[in-house]
């Protein structure tokens, strides 16, 4: 398992739907069981990326939040 | 017998994910309107990106906005280019359902959008072609309008009918916009 960053994204001040979307395309990009670190402002994209990890099976591997900048670490399933 | 079929049923149905019973998502477009038609990208863009495997189907109303900005007038007889005329087709030019205020609105909805860093329909429909989501103008709108495959902008799929709009819809999630 990879603990290092495949890809970062850095979707900050962008509105739904595009930190999902983009961050879908990401992941065409990487390997499973690469890492994806996505960078995000919305507030909404907190329930979104839990939901979005659900739904597609992909890891939620950390999130934190520092002054209002979300950063989501995700393992590609 | 029956109390291990049971316990198995409820074992694969506890493990079975959340997402499995719709793997696809079916948007019927009826509405051309901005307010409309910005939400079915949004959900349609969203559904790909989730891996359903995502179908728009373009009718009526909401096949203008497939119409290529810079074609200005759609038709082949009197009727429908009268038509045309009084609903500009093209992205671009598509109205608000309600204060449209002859174009104030939606100039002023886009010029929100940006500055709240919301894509606009025509950067969706550009992500929508990336993520793969199948746009699928409907055939007998073409023909009541007059629109022809050159009307329409470039990456749609062959015009369909009624039925595999239907088709697609059995075993999806199904919106009407």
């Amino acid at each position: 398992m990879s603990t290092t960053i495949a890809e970062t994204l850095d979707m900050k001040g962008f509105a739904c739907p595009l930190p999902i979307t983009k961050a879908a395309l990401a992941m065409h990009r990487i390997a499973p069981g690469e890492l994806l670190e996505v960078f995000a402002t919305d507030p909404g994209s907190v329930p979104d990326f839990d939901a979005w990890c659900s739904a597609t099976g992909n890891e939620l591997v950390d999130r934190s939040e520092d002054e209002g900048v979300f950063r989501f670490v995700i393992r590609k399933r | 017998m029956e109390m291990a079929a049971t316990a198995e049923a409820v074992r694969e149905a506890q493990e079975t994910p959340r997402h499995a019973p719709h793997k696809k998502l079916v948007i019927m477009a009826w509405s051309g309107d901005l307010d409309k038609i910005w939400p079915t990208l949004i959900l349609g863009t969203t559904g790909a990106a989730m891996g359903m495997e995502t179908t728009i189907f373009f009718t009526f109303w909401g096949l203008f906005p497939l119409v290529r900005d810079d074609v200005r007038i759609t038709g082949d007889n009197w009727m429908q280019k009268l038509l045309s005329t009084m609903d500009r087709p093209g992205l671009e030019h598509v109205k608000l359902g309600k204060m449209n205020f002859a174009g104030a609105g939606p100039a002023m909805m886009r010029k929100l959008a940006k500055e709240h860093h919301v894509a606009s329909p025509e950067e969706l429909v550009a992500l929508a072609k990336d993520l793969g989501v199948k746009l699928v103008p409907c055939q007998m709108t073409m023909d009541l309008l007059g629109l022809h495959a050159d009307d329409l902008i470039d990456g749609l799929e062959p015009p369909a009918g009624a039925t595999t709009a239907l088709v697609e819809a059995q075993d999806a999630i199904t919106l009407f916009v």
